[in-house]
């Protein structure tokens, strides 16, 4: 049985978790003073060992990735955070900010000094007020104890850190977008290669991290790659937050190791509401290909989750019970990528477009006998052929869902999907009707 | 559900008189702040464009004229990214902007009930302003609270576990006047034009308001606590950092 390891969660039940002094008081900024003791080769060696692997989605070994900034580059580095968390059912980040900024500020100086930084910007999705005030607060406090800016903790490291509000584009998530958004530009992804390692912020050696990769880091350094590894999968080692939403009992955050089991995160999370059945569910967001009752047992680790056909992504488990419409589900999907779709690229900007208005008739019980076969050539011309993984993850939701549920498309020819799984049903407050129709 | 989306009106263009005079002076200063935190001046542009939307409450062709003047740049190169990002209103907002989140997690829950029900309230389609001036409508992408589903935000505050109920209340209350309390946030809303200045970059010194946390973030936790489950402890390093947890 996998059980819980609160690591960046254990102190959130503290009122003043986001301060300075409390954060410190749980031994904070010590693994700071201890990486500065340190040459920065030994701490990317480090964080190598410890198999720590992206927390934005993709995976990508984080020591590797600093790693790659070529040595002869005569250019400054950057250290740019990725805290645009916008992708369909993550939630992780933003209460991580909200509770624990200072996890987030001392990685950051870690991660800086490691790869020989003296500017690192973290770039924060804009509809997020408050979280922007804390992290905002903590950059400050730090600075004030001589923790960021001039001879941190009379190492001689210097670092500046900017805290960069986003203003509404799921795009900037993708990392060349986002730098094309830091830079002042419309976040369009670019090209690659070169990858940003190479040119990245203002053409020079850049890493891209996620908040939670970043935020993993001190841990490491504390106590250890053995101690990270002792968590998780081989191939996927340590923890990380799994974000149950929907129709779960107890919806939350739950920081477990990687290879823990949807079965045993619901077990904990008090199950499907009101004794329901789970009729289907996304790993790591909607850009991930669904899952359905079948893979309750499924490891939640990147190879096992990717053996059984879908992504581990953000670890964003959106749990939809058997009142739910499938079809619904995926035309709301389907409108979002095309309205967030940047447009630089042909299939992914018509192909959205035209999903949608597909599926808006098949919701409203008015496709046609060839739209199902529409859909699944829509997504053919789709897949792998935009710069970026918008238009791959706008095909996850699609074919996944006409594979476990091609039924339920077919029955769009003729019944409104509202017909078929009453909408009033889904809802948070519809629980308590759940008698009448058993 | 699907409402027509409402063609823009035209842009008020008397707008604009803020960035004259003393005013300019003042939002020279603040823009020389912003274009100094980074390494190359066009970074800045979109801080300045919140600048410029804190001072109208959306972004003018005054606004974007006056990024373009502390850039350098030409105002169709601050157009072009005015017009990519949503943040940015082209007209101008309410006193508060009341976004509910319609993606398919926060749809099911309630969201598409919420969002109907708003717009029969305040009679406005989406993205259109009450008659009083008070409040615009609009539904939201996925705002990264689902475990707090449905989400409905105001001036980007996150008021979580909304029902149509609830949502009709709090937007009656914003009419009125009264004091409206966020779930994860400062202990009363800010307006719309100050929501835009913190964007900026330019403190509120609100950050210490609020809780910590929301009962679903510390979901996990408890059950950990309950149960007894901790991290594993460090096999040969110093003391760990979470000691007094042992107890």
């Amino acid at each position: 049985m996998t059980t819980l390891t609160p690591i960046l969660s254990r102190n959130w039940d503290r009122p003043d978790s986001f301060t300075l002094a409390a954060y410190r008081e749980t031994g904070g900024y010590e693994a700071l003073r201890a990486a500065l003791g340190m040459t920065p080769d030994a701490i990317v060696d480090l964080v190598k060992a410890s198999g720590l692997r992206g927390r934005g989605g993709a995976g990508f070994p984080t020591g590797m990735k600093w790693g790659f900034l070529p040595k002869d580059n005569p250019n400054p580095r950057y250290l740019v955070v990725n805290a645009d968390e916008s992708e369909p059912g993550t939630c992780k980040d933003m209460p991580l900010l909200l509770a624990n900024p200072h996890a987030l500020v001392e990685g950051i100086a870690i991660a800086s000094y490691a790869i020989n930084s003296r500017n690192a910007f973290v770039y924060v999705r804009g509809e997020v007020l408050h979280v922007i005030r804390r992290l905002r607060n903590a950059v400050a406090e730090a600075y004030e104890a001589g923790l960021l800016g001039k001879d941190i903790l009379g190492s001689g490291f210097d670092l500046d850190v900017v805290v960069h509000s986003g203003a509404g584009a799921y795009i900037c998530g993708e990392e060349t977008a986002l730098l094309d958004s830091l830079e002042g530009y419309r976040g369009q992804p670019r090209l690659k290669p070169p990858f940003p390692a190479v040119a990245g912020l203002y053409a020079s050696p850049t890493v891209v991290n996620n908040v939670e990769s970043i935020a993993s880091v001190p841990g490491i350094v504390a106590n250890g790659a053995d101690w990270f590894t002792s968590m998780g999968t081989e191939k996927s080692a340590g923890f990380g937050f799994f974000s149950l939403s929907g129709h779960v009992t107890r919806p939350g955050q739950y920081e477990a190791p990687l290879g823990v089991t949807l079965r045993e995160l619901l077990e904990m999370a008090g199950g499907v509401r009101d004794g329901r059945r789970l009729k289907f569910w996304t790993p790591g967001g909607s850009s991930t290909p669904i899952f359905t009752e079948e893979h309750l047992d499924i490891p939640l680790d990147f190879e096992s989750v990717g053996a059984a056909g879908s992504m581990l992504g953000t670890r964003a488990l959106q749990i939809f019970d058997e009142t739910t419409s499938v079809v619904r589900a995926v035309r709301g999907w389907i409108e979002f990528y095309a309205h967030e779709s940047c447009g630089k690229c042909t299939p992914c900007r018509e192909g959205n477009f035209w999903m949608a208005q597909v599926l808006r008739r098949i919701e409203a019980g008015k496709g046609t006998e060839e739209d199902v076969a529409k859909l699944l050539d829509i997504c053919d011309n789709l897949l792998g052929r935009s710069f970026c993984a918008l238009g791959d993850g706008a095909t996850s939701p699609v074919t996944s869902a006409i594979k476990y549920f091609r039924e339920e498309f077919i029955a769009g020819t003729h019944t409104p999907a509202w017909e078929l799984f009453p909408y009033q049903r889904t809802t948070r407050w519809a629980s308590e009707s759940v008698e009448e129709d058993a | 559900m699907s409402a027509p989306e409402t063609p823009p009106t035209p842009r008020d263009e008397t707008a604009g008189d803020v960035f004259s005079g003393e005013n300019r002076a003042r939002l020279e200063l603040d823009a020389k702040d912003v274009i100094a935190r980074y390494p190359k001046p066009r970074s800045a542009l979109l801080p300045l464009l919140h600048l410029v939307q804190s001072e109208e409450g959306f972004v003018s062709t005054a606004g974007i004229a006056f990024c373009a003047e502390q850039l350098g740049i030409t105002t169709a190169e601050v157009t072009a990214v005015a017009t990519f990002y949503t943040m940015y209103k082209r007209r101008p907002v309410g006193d508060y902007h009341v976004g509910v989140c319609t993606n398919p997690l926060c749809a099911v829950m309630g969201g598409d009930e919420i969002f109907a029900g708003l717009k029969e309230h305040l009679d406005v389609g989406n993205d259109e302003t009450t008659a009083d001036g008070k409040i615009t409508l609009e539904h939201l992408e996925c705002n990264a609270a689902c475990d707090f589903a449905p989400v409905v935000m105001v001036n980007w505050e996150f008021f979580d576990d909304q029902t149509p109920e609830s949502a009709k209340k709090l937007v009656d209350d914003l009419r009125l006047g009264k004091d409206v309390k966020p779930t994860r946030g400062p202990n009363s809303l800010c307006t719309w034009k100050q929501a835009s200045r913190v964007l900026a970059g330019f403190d509120d010194g609100r950050a210490a308001e609020g809780p910590q946390a929301g009962a679903p973030s510390l979901a996990g936790l408890e059950v950990a606590r309950e149960r007894g489950w901790r991290a594993p402890e460090p096999a040969a390093a110093p003391a760990p950092a979470d000691e007094e947890d042992a107890e």
